[in-house]
Order: structure tokens, then C-alpha cells, then sequence
């Protein structure tokens, strides 16, 4: 978690007072603040982590850690079902409340 | 083994090889800071195909793995209240406390969440203005910022259902502790790229100077690294001991200001226990008293914890760079991904783990690899 994922800005957007903008990673789109990088536009890469953006790069830059990070299974962990990820992990079942598989109908209730 | 065409750039991943042969004349030992470098490393098998001469230590650069058992216990013992909402990254479901984990707490009925950003959690604070939301603030520099932010917006927007269990860690003093330490083999540093994004390299002087090591800052990419290697070295043969950037596109000196102006606004500089290495003076951050009332530790208490860190993990040795994951009598054995004693081997960015995905069972054959 401590590494930071590159990102494409698709659109960019004031919410609560905040520079918010969506991020494309490698087709994962995000909601990311710009707030520590305020000079960010549309088009523009930026190294994202945990929904902020941190420091512009370049492009290809941009586009060749994605790919390392993709091979090292980084997106996965970043943007991926944890939850499935963990219950995989334990060699246990997925606790009820966490979303996928279909919820059956107690796991329903309990969730709503 | 691993080849050279794993390389994204394997004729320059050869070149820079070369050139780090070339300059080797003698034995070096060099840390890694951060996790990330050490999974690719191992995943590239880098330190493989490095000349002989050349070891390299793996560093404490993991906040799943430093997060002190205590705060994983206080975290436990928080997200199992039923008016709480836990949130938290989904590396920490299954980090081991005195006993249980996460991942069992919320198989128990607790209603723990993942999240991809602090402002989720803040976000599930604003929906559900009946609970308490909790997130779980750890991690380096890199982390530190973002979790500020969240802190502060939850001051501005008036939300009195959030706050932060925080442990955040600072990579310098954790440097100068290795440095210190008596069984230090460490004689140069690769720093973690993604910590000096957000604080430059204005730290790395003093340490540098005192400790008379060289530190460069470094990527992840594995031409990044080896870059930094190489770097490393020609400082070490030469007697130098200077602090570099080999990882421009994103660092600048300064750092981001935005970041670092928010973390001396919303945290304060304490000492901080790192687990399995145990205290480091002004190695971590907690709120500072204009946000305390943020503070999960404060809002709820949590008193009366006792700790009980597994007796069979070496992963202390491990993070400060003094054994290798499968020196570990465990490693492999009672200890797996599915059944972790430490953190070490949870975390993706944990050397263990590192060593056990890639199958890194005995020490490296550096015979047997094939540069070139
Ligand atoms: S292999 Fe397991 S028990 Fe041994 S140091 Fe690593 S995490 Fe600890």
C-alpha cells in the first residue's frame, strides 16, 4: 500500500470546496484529490496514492510503471477485492457483508 | 532463475550491469528502504545477477509490517464496538495482533470496511451520522499526507463522527537507528522514491554526512534500481558519501510543500515503536493538539491492552536487515502467507512474503544465474 500508482486525469471537478478529479489507472477509474497538486489538468499524469495525488510525471514514465506495477500484481492489491484476496489467503469464507460472491438472502439483510 | 529479457529495457538492463561490474572492486553491502524496491528486486531477481561483492539488505520500508502490535490490538479492540465503522486498506486485514485479526473480527460480526482513500471513510462518516467512523491511519510519508488531509476536511466540513487511529512512521530516523545500530553491515542507502515525492531530499544530508554513507534516492522500477546501485557504488569505491536523486521524474528536492505544509499543520513528530524493532525516537507522527479531538486513541480509550507477539518471528531481524527471510526456522514451515506469524509475510510489500512468493528458499546461486 505504501507504493503510489500513476494516473491519467480524465476530469476535473470542485466538490466540498476540494479539487477533486476523476483518475484513470489502466482502466480502473477514481475519484483523486488534487489539492497537493492544484496545477493539474486534464490530460496530465500523476502519481496517485490512496486517492490523492501527489507529483506530476510524465507520460511514459507513467505508462511503464503501470505496466511493472501491473506485473507485480500492484494494481490487483490496490484496486482489487481485498476482501476475496484475504478470505483466500485465511483458506476461509468470504465474511458476510463483503459484496461478491451474490449475496445470499441472510448476508442480504445483514448488509442492509 | 531469472534472465535479463524480464527486464523492460534488457540492453539497457545489461549495460547498467556492466557498468556496475566494472566498477566493483571489493564488497559492499547496500540497503533497500523501501518494500516495494525489495518485491521487485526479488521479483527481477536483481540481486541475482549482481556481481558477487554486492549484498543487498532488505529494509524496514513496509508500514503493514512496522505498525506496532499494540495499535493493531487497539484497532481490533476498536472495530469490534457495535457502534463503530471500522475502515481500513485491505493490507492490513489479515496483519496478525495478539491472536486475531481483522479479517476474523469482521468474520465475527463487526462491521469492518475497505477502502481505497481516507475520504471514503470520511465519506461513510457523512452518510452514517449515527456511528462512529474510525479509519486506520498508517504509513510513511507517502500515507501520511493524504491521511492529514482527511483529518483536516472532517475538522473544516464539521464531522464529529470521524477520527483517526494513527501510526504513521518517518523513514529518517529509522536510517539513523539502523546506522546506530552495533550489528550495522549497512554502508549505503537506496532511499524510497515515493516518501521523498513528498518530502525531498532536504533530510538525507545531515544523516548522510554523519553516518558517512552514501543515500540515493531511488525508484522501483528495476532499471531504477540498478541505476541506483550503480550510483551507490561509484560513491562507496570513490570514499564518497553523498546524497543523490536517481529518481527525478518524480522527486524534487523540496518535495511536495502542499503535503508537507499539511503535515506539520494536522500531525506533530513523536517517538514511535516499530514492530519487531521497538522504539525510535521522533520516528513517527501523531495529531497534534489542534486536531486531537480526531484522535481515535483519545475518543475511545482503548486502555488495559496486552500484547502477545508471536515468540517463533524473527521478522525484527528482518526489517533491520540482519537475517534473511528464510534464515528464519519458520519461514515456510509454520509460517505461510495462510497462516503468518508476522507481518512480514502479509504484507506483498514484506520481505517474507517477497521471499516466499518468488519461491526464494535457500540463498541465492549467484553461479547459476545468467547475465548477458
Ligand atoms: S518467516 Fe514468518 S516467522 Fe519468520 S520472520 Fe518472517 S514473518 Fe516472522
Amino acid at each position: 500500500m505504501c507504493l503510489a500508482v500513476p494516473g491519467r486525469v480524465l476530469e476535473i471537478e470542485e466538490r466540498d470546496a476540494t479539487r477533486m478529479a476523476k483518475v484513470d489507472f489502466g482502466g480502473v477509474v477514481k475519484d483523486v484529490c488534487l489539492e497537493y497538486v492544484p496545477d493539474m489538468k486534464v490530460g496530465d499524469y500523476a502519481i496517485v496514492h490512496v486517492g490523492f495525488a501527489l507529483q506530476r510525471l510524465d507520460e511514459e514514465s507513467a505508462k511503464q510503471t503501470l505496466e511493472l506495477f501491473e506485473n507485480l500484481g500492484v494494481l490487483e492489491e490496490e484496486f482489487g477485492d481485498a476482501w476475496g484476496k484475504a478470505a483466500r489467503d485465511a483458506g476461509a469464507e468470504r465474511p458476510a457483508g463483503t459484496g461478491l460472491p451474490p449475496l445470499k438472502g441472510a448476508e442480504k439483510e445483514a448488509r442492509s | 532463475m531469472k534472465y535479463l529479457d524480464e527486464f523492460s529495457d534488457p540492453v539497457l538492463a545489461k549495460r547498467l550491469f556492466d557498468d556496475i561490474r566494472a566498477v566493483t572492486t571489493r564488497p559492499w553491502s547496500l540497503m533497500e528502504v523501501c518494500g516495494g524496491q525489495t518485491h521487485s528486486i526479488i521479483r527481477h531477481g536483481i540481486d541475482q545477477l549482481l556481481p558477487e561483492e554486492i549484498q543487498l539488505i532488505h529494509g524496514p520500508g513496509c508500514p503493514v509490517c512496522v505498525t506496532p502490535l499494540e495499535i493493531i490490538d487497539k484497532a481490533l479492540e476498536i472495530a469490534s464496538r457495535p457502534d463503530v465503522i471500522f475502515c481500513s486498506f485491505g493490507d492490513m486485514l489479515r496483519v496478525p495482533g495478539s491472536g486475531r485479526d481483522l479479517f476474523k473480527v469482521k468474520s465475527e460480526g463487526a462491521d469492518v470496511r475497505v477502502v481505497y482513500s481516507p475520504l471514503d471513510a470520511l465519506k461513510i462518516a457523512q452518510e452514517n451520522p449515527d456511528r462512529q467512523v474510525v479509519f486506520f491511519g498508517i504509513g510513511f510519508e507517502t500515507t501520511a499526507p493524504p491521511n492529514a488531509m482527511t483529518v483536516y476536511q472532517a475538522k473544516k466540513l464539521g464531522i464529529p463522527n470521524f477520527s483517526l487511529l494513527v501510526s504513521h512512521v518517518r523513514v529518517p530516523p529509522a536510517i539513523d537507528a539502523i546506522m546506530n545500530s552495533p550489528d550495522c553491515r549497512v554502508q549505503a542507502f537506496l532511499a524510497a522514491g515515493h516518501v521523498c515525492t513528498v518530502m525531498g531530499t532536504t533530510e538525507y544530508p545531515e544523516l548522510a554526512e554523519r553516518h558517512r554513507v552514501p543515500i540515493i534516492v531511488t525508484g522501483f522500477e528495476p532499471l531504477d534500481i540498478l541505476e541506483g546501485i550503480r550510483r551507490a557504488v561509484i560513491q562507496l569505491e570513490a570514499g564518497e558519501h553523498t546524497v543523490e536523486n536517481a529518481y527525478p521524474r518524480a522527486v524534487q528536492p523540496e518535495g511536495s510543500p502542499a503535503a508537507r505544509a499539511m503535515l506539520s499543520d494536522v500531525f506533530e513528530v513523536t517517538d514511535r515503536a516499530w514492530r519487531g524493532i521497538g522504539m525510535i525516537p521522533v520516528s513517527g507522527w501523531r495529531l497534534s493538539p489542534k486536531y486531537r479531538e480526531f484522535d481515535a486513541e483519545h475518543r475511545f480509550s482503548v486502555t488495559g491492552i496486552e500484547t502477545e507477539e508471536s515468540t517463533v518471528c524473527r521478522s525484527g531481524e528482518v526489517l533491520q536487515g540482519l537475517i534473511k527471510p528464510h534464515e528464519c526456522a519458520a519461514f515456510g514451515k509454520e509460517c505461510t502467507p495462510r497462516n503468518p506469524l508476522g507481518a512480514t509475510m502479509v504484507s506483498s510489500e514484506g520481505a517474507c512474503a517477497a521471499y516466499y512468493l518468488y519461491r526464494r528458499l535457500e540463498t541465492p546461486d549467484k553461479e547459476a544465474s545468467s547475465v548477458g
